[in-house]
């Protein structure tokens, strides 16, 4: 039965614990746990790959990803330009990597202030409970059920399109879910016994709050952190793709996608969208794997 | 050996988490005789719950039984259940039919989604040829026999609706459906108030003397081996240190911590001047063991020769210890 | 004759029940149902009773930690008395110094994520201590205090043990140098041998330290060596109260003898007959009419199901004596 492999394990364990050659790495266990799941360490090796390239993007390729060479429009890939060129002649890899950093910026950046923002309140109206607790409820629910499209095209129509608008929407519409998250854990933490000692100190409601229990929910805080960084990208590159997003002045790789919108650009020219919805996937998919690795290795109640 | 139930031969299981090998159960040697209700008694960790989950064949995932025998005496001759293939159906026939068990939480050891006359039936339906009708009349005569009001209606109710005691009344229900010869109770009144305690101690008794059930008891308490055991195994870390009839452990405690562990108990009735002495020091790492005995750190008596652990000295007939100095703890008594 | 630290009038803690879609309140959790209690300066005052009976409710609403519903709580400060049930928290926080608890639970009464010295230092910062120097020392002195090494400070409570756990948190109770500290449930989490250590550091240092206890538990083994006077609680209510040689010699009322019968008791000796209480333990929810006891109660006559009795002072052999039952003779001598 499938015990033959799991009993040779058994057997080199005791074997070294026999000759004293175990120790317990305290601490150690999350970080060795998510080193020993293969789809986390490969999401951890294929994610800094691309984070890099994209901070290192200067001394990765010559080109200016913004200069126009109406000489060079449409190339295919060559040893000049790696991933070819576009319609008016860009350079469609050094696009891709500059894009990178505005796309994880804008995922990162939106997906760290709707944190802030949706655990600052979650932490708060959940172990304060009462009024406060059914208003905010209320509250994320009504920007929670706003769908993020139409609240896109809404400012597109009457601010115009910016990158800032973007992260404003990505964070109005993502707060809840943080908040909710949050709000979850400290309903638990607040019945735990050290809080209750705090309160027969009279230590005041803020500090409880967010210097001594808070620290204790950031497990799952920061797994969802890495998942809605994740969605977020995804989100971008969806409304770039359809004109909605960032301005197509800047690159960002949802802006790059757009091309793909025309069917001859499809079919004749695949170096200007296979690359960079391939980057996109891969890296929104190691996002991921690094996301379920951390979940599951900070989960104490998983065994091993 | 007629008389015997069950007979343990230096059962060792280890456990396998976090890549370290943690020997729960490090030899222990023990039988249960039919019908006497055997008291293993020990604090945490020392290994009484991973005993019982052995004999059970309920191990988790990451353990296994290392070694020594674990054999049933059943009607059908001598059956070595440590052999036996954890989810085949031999094991499978045994457990609830012949071989039952009771948990520490009633809570959750029942089904919340099922009612209890159907989770007490679904072992009926399992080991019994008994058609839908016969099971509901036994399941039935099962709660009734368990002092639980109103039977037929209970059986259709589900398990929140039950208090604390009925719940584990309904899972004793269960577990003796079958007419088990053996009852593994782990820990059966630790999560219960006194009173109720009082009730299911004296429906264990009754169980005893009417249907012949070979009871193993496991519990940290003293005072509930006084009341309930026939036979007494004290445990600690891994090891049984003393063992024989109640009479013998609790009167003539012959092992160190057993002593210990019975002048550390404030006695109801012995009023306010007894005196109390603690046991120095705490239960050592799972992961950390001393080599030799392992109370021999915490220990009044302890020299060098407690490096080494001792065997069991046979005391009388029924009483044995394992201590290199038995005499000098009987000349202390 | 010690005067009372803290006296309990008429005290009621209820919890509303809602239900429904507008969660009107359809009831009430009466917790705590109508206490009057004095606690003696200097004494160790055992609270016990089953699970339900509200002990735990009182003890966190004597700190505030639960705010009452009705009736006062007064506290002498000093020769001032001050009624707390209607301070505001920050009105609170001056006399928050004096009445101190210590938690059950060993693995979730520290926060796993501060050091010692970090969980410690708030309270001490609270109650104005500037310097970290300073507070570093103290806490290094409480630590050792309870048996611990200063050096520990700096650790992280999974490193502990259960009963080091405890010992910590003794000393958190301590740290700011309160009069009365309410121990609830301070040992029931221990294993056996080490319950023995705690309740000795605990009756150490109340005398070291001119302390106060309110001793929360349901184990009248504990009580009956460890306090001076006992009340005994069912369902919110106190149905007897006295010196503990009193409750245990010359039991009064009916429940405090059922409970003390239905004790395991680790002496073979002990031969008592048994008092079986039929049924379970009820609901704060819906208390029965008259007293609260008559359903279970083997004495109950006709009045027990209408009238609530009253806790009346009774003498017995000179001392006063409290018992909540209608079967009881005045002034026997």
């Amino acid at each position: 039965m499938a015990n033959a492999a799991l009993n040779r394990k058994f057997d080199r364990i005791r074997a070294r614990e026999e000759a004293g050659q175990n120790t317990t790495r305290s601490g150690g266990r999350a970080m060795r746990k998510l080193l020993s799941n293969p789809l986390a360490v490969a999401g951890l090796v294929i994610f800094t790959i691309i984070l890099l390239a994209s901070i290192f993007a200067p001394l990765l390729t010559p080109h200016d990803p913004q200069k126009i060479d109406l000489r060079a429009m449409l190339q295919s890939p060559s040893a000049e330009h790696w991933f070819g060129t576009d319609r008016t002649g860009r350079d469609v890899f050094a696009r891709i990597l500059y894009g990178g950093r505005v796309s994880i910026l804008v995922g990162l950046g939106s997906a760290l202030i709707a944190a802030v923002i949706g655990v600052g309140i979650g932490a708060y109206t959940g172990y304060r409970g009462g009024w406060v607790d059914a208003v905010a409820m209320r509250v994320s629910e009504v920007f929670m059920s706003f769908p993020q499209i139409i609240l896109v095209l809404l400012l597109v129509a009457i601010v115009g399109q910016s990158l800032l608008n973007l992260i404003v929407i990505f964070v109005l519409t993502g707060w809840g879910g943080m908040y909710r998250m949050s709000r979850a854990r400290m309903l638990s933490l607040r019945e735990e016994e050290y809080v209750q000692a705090l309160q027969s100190f009279g230590i005041p409601t803020l500090k409880i709050c967010y210097k001594h229990i808070l620290p204790n929910a950031m497990g799952p805080i920061m797994v969802n952190i890495t998942l809605t960084t994740a969605m977020f990208i995804l989100a971008e590159a969806g409304l770039s793709f359809l004109g909605l997003g960032v301005p197509l002045s800047i690159p960002t790789w949802g802006n790059i996608l757009n091309v793909a919108k025309d069917i001859r650009v499809l079919e004749n020219n695949w170096w200007m969208w296979l690359p960079v919805g391939t980057v996109i996937s891969l890296f929104v998919l190691s996002v991921n794997f690094i996301g379920d690795g951390l979940r599951d290795s900070t989960d104490p109640t998983l065994q091993g | 050996m007629s008389d015997l139930a069950l007979s343990v031969d230096d059962l060792q299981t280890f456990f396998y988490t976090n890549r370290r090998c943690n020997k729960a159960v490090n030899g222990v040697s023990f039988e249960i005789r039919k019908g006497k209700t055997l008291g293993i008694v020990g604090e945490s960790g020392c290994g009484k719950s991973a005993m019982a989950s052995s004999i059970m064949q309920l191990l988790t995932r990451l353990s296994r039984i290392e070694g020594g025998a674990i054999t049933y005496h059943s009607d059908r001759g001598d059956i070595r259940i440590d052999q036996l293939d954890r989810d085949g159906a031999e094991m499978r026939a045994i457990r609830g039919e012949e071989i039952a068990m009771i948990f520490q939480d009633p809570m959750t050891a029942l089904n919340p989604v099922y009612t209890v006359g159907y989770q007490i039936g679904e072992a009926l339906r399992y080991h019994t040829d008994l058609d839908a009708p016969a099971r509901r009349a036994r399941v039935v005569e099962l709660l009734s026999d368990m002092g639980i009001p109103l039977p037929e209606k209970r059986a259709d109710e589900f398990p929140h609706q039950f208090s604390g005691g009925m719940r584990q009344r309904a899972m004793i229900a269960m577990a003796m459906s079958c007419n088990p010869k053996i009852l593994i109770a782990d820990e059966p009144t630790t999560a219960l108030d006194v009173t109720i305690q009082a009730q299911i101690f004296t429906l264990m008794n009754k169980l005893k003397e009417e249907n012949g059930t070979a009871i193993m008891l496991i519990t940290h308490d003293m005072g509930v081996i006084a009341e309930l055991a026939d036979d007494v195994a004290v445990m600690y870390m891994g090891n049984i240190v003393e063992a024989g009839t109640v009479d013998d452990v609790l009167r003539r405690p012959r092992h160190p911590y057993t002593r210990g562990l019975l002048d550390s108990i404030p006695v109801l009735g012995r009023g306010r001047d007894q005196e109390i002495k603690s046991i120095r020091g705490a239960t050592p790492d799972a992961y950390d063991r001393p080599t030799g005995c392992q109370f021999a750190p915490r220990c009044d008596f302890a020299t060098d020769a407690c490096k080494v652990m001792p065997d069991e000295d046979t005391l009388s007939e029924t009483h044995r210890v394992r201590c290199h100095h038995v005499r000098k703890v009987a000349e202390n008594a | 004759m010690p005067e009372p630290i803290l006296k309990l009038r008429d005290l009621k803690t209820y919890f509303p029940v809602r239900a429904g879609v507008f969660k009107t309140v359809v009831g009430h959790v009466k917790a705590v149902d109508g206490v009057d209690l004095d606690v003696l300066r200097g004494e160790v005052l055992g609270l016990v009773g089953e699970s339900g009976c509200g002990k735990t409710t009182l003890g966190k609403s004597i700190l505030q930690l639960v705010r009452p519903t009705d009736g006062a709580v007064i506290y002498d400060n000093n020769g001032a008395e001050v009624e707390l049930r209607g301070l505001s928290d920050d009105q609170l926080v001056p006399y928050r110094k004096q009445l101190q608890i210590v938690f059950q639970d060993p693995h979730s009464s520290l926060n796993p994520s501060f050091t010692i010295f970090g969980s410690l230092e708030d309270p001490l910062k609270q109650y104005g201590v500037k310097s970290k120097a300073e507070r570093r020392r103290i806490i290094g002195d409480l630590l050792e205090a309870v048996n611990m090494r200063r050096e520990y400070m700096d650790r992280y409570p999974h490193e502990f043990s259960g009963g080091q756990r405890q010992r910590i948190g003794i000393a958190r109770a301590l740290c700011v140098g309160p009069e009365i500290v309410v121990c609830d449930e301070a040992v029931s989490a221990l294993d056996v041998s080490v319950q023995a250590q705690v309740l000795k550091l605990l009756m150490d240092l109340k005398v070291e330290r001119n302390l106060t206890y309110v001793f929360i538990t349901h184990d009248l083994s504990v009580t009956e060596y460890l306090c001076d006077r006992i009340a005994v609680m069912y369902l919110g209510r106190i149905v007897e109260l006295g010196d503990t040689a009193d409750i245990y010699a010359d039991t009064l009322h009916p429940y405090t003898e059922a409970l003390l019968s239905a004790i395991p008791v680790a002496d073979l000796d002990r031969k008592s007959k048994r008092i079986v209480l039929e049924g379970d333990v009820p609901s704060p929810v819906n208390p029965p009419s008259g007293c609260p006891f008559h359903p279970r109660c083997p004495k109950a006559v006709a009045r027990c199901s209408t009238d609530v009795p009253e806790l009346k002072r009774h003498t017995r052999n000179g001392r006063d004596h409290f018992a909540a039952c209608h079967l009881v003779d005045d002034d026997a001598p």
